[in-house]
């Protein structure tokens, strides 16, 4: 350190040996200009792209003229009463609901159970292959993954086939009748996302300390005694972490899983609030209304993430930041 | 002990043979889809194609890249996801970078931070952006598609704590040196996060390859559709209005074989990054969720 600290006064040409290091690295870390440089461009972008949408969240006030821009006529809030008022966004409101809080639960339930059946597997081989298979949906779009579904649940596409011939059922229309249609959303969400959904209980299993089932087979307690008396409890904290914070999707059903997968025969069970926006607003140029239907989901998302969060770290001790 | 019982050996082998088949669930329509667009035509159309194509031959795929449409959709595809991992890349790794540095000298890190994390939490919607969009004069551009959700806000948080995580002794040697912070970053943090940069790197441009809605929403004009956003009109919503084809080209691009080998050519990017994805991601999620 000595020598380093002659050089630098040497190099930098500073007569006071002592405190010249000190303080010229404190300078260093006090020169905070080049900070600020480096943060510009994402500032920047930021603001641009994140911040000024947000004071264009105003038409939701206004009627909204492209010709007028923000120049239109204010109307209050008469868009939020016509959005409950009208029975189409009324219907929207609840199917989003459902189909989202459906595949929260199956989100949570499936996942823990998977990751429970995948600790139990003692050929390591074995349990990577399964891990690299499951994970794979969740990383392709639903562009994709839909033009796949659509093929394979079409009325004479595979599915159906193979239900017709092993088991003698009628074609069903996964896609095509709105009871079912909400079936197929929940289950091919799940299917995409459970594999990937595993990762975290995995995580916090490997984190369980083996002593636990040590004593726990002393005492002659049988694997699903162990299961039910170690594992489940252990992984409880975790599961309330992940329970809670998903409280904030309440009204995200996955705009780009039901856009496409969707078809006007299942307007009334399958439409969910995000693809209800893009089409009066985007198509049919109602902006200030479908502005409204969103500011209305973008506040009962956020209410619940306080809630959630609130809630994660009084059960959990879960913060953050 | 327990793993001697009959009990338990025998839930074992139901286990595997379940643990088996969700995998298997989980690539078969991908492998189903591959077997169509490796079938010939007439077998396709008749539904006998399961697992393992019929009458082998190559005509989907020949047919798909002599389609200019496909190709300049996918030539856009390949652009954006450059293009919009370079600008993210650049931009969150400076940015992760500054607010890496500790408070009592970098006092407005905190004013930046919640400046990003507000971001997170609050957004304009669809419209507000489209209007912006619109306004700046930026339908129909490829800035479009790379600008807009060029700052990842949960990676560059990501970036920060690893940042955070290098010793401060390898700065303090670097400043030693004369380095400021520019050549630090570059010098010293960039090589020795080269994991996590890889990793969010691939993340992005998986991302990028993917996104389709920004393209279907910025861009007005067909022919500037990315591939993802391309194959949503012809595949999904068999939109053929916009590319006005003559019979023969509708009959291409509507055949089984050639749908299935166009979402198949789709898929491809991010089947040949996953390998190298998977190996980062757990990793990746386990440091971004658990904190000490």
């Amino acid at each position: 350190m000595e020598t380093t600290v002659k050089e630098t006064s040497v190099k930098q040409g500073h007569g006071r040996q002592d405190s010249a290091w000190s303080k010229g690295w404190k300078g260093f870390l006090r020169r905070t200009w080049p900070l600020h440089l480096m943060l510009l461009p994402a500032v920047l972008i930021q603001l641009v792209f994140a911040y000024v949408p947000l004071g264009g969240l105003i038409i939701a006030f206004q009627d909204y003229k492209p010709q007028l821009r923000f120049g239109s006529p204010w109307v209050g809030l008469d868009h939020f009463k016509f959005m409950f008022e009208y029975p189409d966004s009324k219907q929207v409101i609840i199917n989003t609901a459902l189909i989202a809080g459906l595949k929260m639960i199956f989100n949570i339930v499936v996942p823990f159970s998977f990751a429970l059946l995948l600790n139990e597997v003692r050929i390591n081989p074995f349990k990577r292959t399964v891990q690299t298979l499951v994970y794979l949906p969740y990383f392709i779009s639903w562009v994709f993954l839909g033009g796949i579904l659509n093929d394979m649940l079409s009325s004479d596409g595979i599915v159906n086939t193979l239900l017709h011939n092993w088991f003698g059922i009628e074609s069903i229309l996964f896609l095509g009748d709105g009871d079912w249609f909400r079936f197929t959303v929940i289950l091919s969400d799940v299917w995409q996302q459970f594999g990937f959904g595993t990762i975290v209980y995995l995580a916090a299993l490997a984190g369980i300390n083996p002593a636990l089932y040590e004593a726990a087979e002393v005492d002659g307690a049988n694997r699903w005694k162990q299961t039910i008396n170690i594992t489940i409890p252990s992984l409880v904290p975790i599961v309330i972490v992940v329970g809670t914070l998903a409280l904030g999707n309440i009204l995200n059903a996955g705009f780009d899983q039901i856009f496409n997968l969707y078809t006007p025969l299942v307007y009334d069970k399958g439409d969910i609030i995000d693809t209800f926006v893009y089409r009066t607003g985007i198509l049919n140029g109602q902006y200030s209304f479908s502005t409204a239907v969103g500011i209305f989901k973008s506040l009962v998302g956020f209410c619940l993430i306080v809630v959630g969060y609130r809630l994660a770290y009084k059960l959990a001790d879960y913060k953050i930041f | 002990m327990y793993h001697k019982t009959v009990g338990y050996k025998m839930f074992s082998v139901l286990n595997y043979f379940i643990l088996a088949a969700a995998g298997l669930l989980c690539v078969l329509p991908i492998v189903h889809i591959l077997a169509i667009s490796f079938s010939a035509s007439a077998p396709a159309n008749a539904h006998l194609v399961g697992l393992w194509p019929v009458d082998f031959n190559l005509e989907s795929y020949t047919k798909t890249m002599n389609n200019p449409n496909f190709l300049r959709a996918f030539w856009i595809a390949i652009g954006r996801t450059l293009l919009g991992t370079f600008i993210t890349m650049s931009v969150i790794t400076l940015a992760g970078y500054a607010l890496s540095k500790d408070t009592s000298f970098f006092k407005s890190r905190t004013k930046y931070a919640w400046y990003f994390v507000f971001t997170m939490l609050f957004n304009g919607g669809i419209i507000p952006s489209y209007i912006l969009i619109r306004e700046l004069h930026m339908m129909n551009t490829i800035w479009a598609l790379v600008l807009p959700g060029a700052v990842s806000v949960f990676n560059m948080i990501l970036l920060m704590n690893f940042f955070r995580a290098t010793p401060k002794e390898l700065e303090e040697a670097a400043f030693i040196d004369g380095a400021g912070h520019f050549s630090i970053l570059f010098k010293v943090y960039m090589p020795l996060a080269m994991p996590a940069i890889a990793t969010i790197s691939l993340f992005t441009i998986v991302g990028n390859w993917n996104a389709w809605f920004d393209g279907l929403l910025y861009m007005t004009d067909y022919r500037k559709y990315p591939l993802a956003t391309f194959l949503q009109t012809i595949i999904v919503q068999q939109d053929f209005s916009k590319l006005n084809p003559d019979v023969n080209e509708l009959k291409n691009i509507s055949q089984r074989t050639v749908k299935a080998a166009q979402i198949f050519i789709g898929i491809i990017p991010v089947l040949v990054i996953y390998p190298y994805l998977q190996k980062y991601f757990v990793k990746g999620i386990v440091l971004g969720a658990v904190k000490e």
